[in-house]
């Protein structure tokens, strides 16, 4: 039978993969938003499976706000890449430190 | 059954569709793994009975969030190859501290399964209603007890939508219909209109 901590394998494993790849893609801000995004879904993940296993919806609901935070975090994190890429023409963020105010 | 195996395929999935994501040569293609990763997670919410959340994962990530991806990935003229340089070089670092934080959260699951860490229990105050679909449940935790919070995210909402408004706008002169509204109050009838008496065929200057 699924358990729990079937959930919690997925949920972690997804984590990881998020974090790696926040380090594999130093350059690319758009893939590491697409990183920010996987660890996320996988708090959402966790979240659900413990409110269900559990029997208690809080989980949800406050799975609901994540997924409100991730849409506002997305859509400032792109407007920010936007402006930045008009600015400079590329979207390399070693450089960011070059932004002062 | 039918559950264990539709359970396996999600996760298995859900994984795969993730490591692409990360490991992908083009951004497009990043983007259409994360989508395939949204949609097993739904799946995954589905098998334990949270359909409302499912659902909303489906509209919001993949009907707003991934395709807003998806148009700046293909508006913005980018060379992709310049940016994988490090991938190599950044590689070994990453994979280890990715083990390390694997590690670390599979020693914390089996505390978890030896019954060494206590979770605590439910007080059973937002325990779901017998007899009640789940989106009738969470719609009524989420008008009562949750209102202000509810609301919240609604404002969080508004500040994001006005923030990526405000960062993106920019004022292009050459085009027509901007409006300058403290010049047009400024604006007075003597500075504004004069009084003329051209002479007989000669017209006036504007």
């Amino acid at each position: 039978m699924i358990g729990i901590e079937h959930y919690v394998v997925v949920s972690s494993i997804l984590f990881v993969l998020g974090v790696l790849g926040i380090f594999l893609n130093r350059k690319n801000i758009i893939v590491i938003l697409m990183a920010i995004e996987l660890i996320l879904l996988a708090v959402n993940i966790n979240l659900v499976a413990f409110s269900a296993f559990l029997g208690d919806l809080t989980g949800q609901v406050f799975a609901m706000f994540v997924l409100t935070v991730a849409a506002g975090e997305a859509a400032i994190g792109l407007a920010i890449l936007v402006i930045y890429f008009r600015d400079r023409g590329t979207i390399a963020v070693d450089d960011v430190n070059r932004m002062k105010g | 059954m039918i559950h264990i195996i539709a359970f396996y395929l999600f996760a298995a999935m859900v994984v795969a569709s993730g490591a692409f994501t990360i490991t992908a040569r083009n951004p497009v293609h990043s983007v259409l793994w994360l989508i395939l990763a949204f949609f097993n997670a739904a799946g995954l919410m589905v098998l334990v009975g949270a359909e409302f959340i499912a659902m909303l994962l489906v509209i919001v990530y993949v009907g707003a969030v991934a395709v807003l991806f998806l148009f700046v990935v293909m508006m913005l003229d980018i060379d992709f190859s310049e940016l994988r340089a490090g991938f190599v070089k950044n590689f070994p670092l990453g994979l280890s501290i990715a083990i390390i934080l694997a590690a670390e959260l599979f020693i914390g699951l089996v505390a978890y399964s030896g019954g060494k860490l206590e979770l605590g229990t439910p007080d059973g105050s937002a325990a779901p209603l017998v007899g009640e679909s789940n989106i009738e449940n969470i719609g009524a935790l989420l008008y009562t007890r949750y209102l202000f919070l509810f609301e919240s995210a609604g404002i969080i909402l508004l500040v994001a939508m006005i923030g990526a408004i405000v960062l993106t706008h920019r004022e292009r002169g050459n085009v027509r219909g901007h409006q300058n509204i403290s010049k047009q109050v400024r604006r007075r009838p003597d500075e504004a209109t004069y009084n003329a008496r051209p002479e007989i065929g000669a017209g006036v200057d504007l």
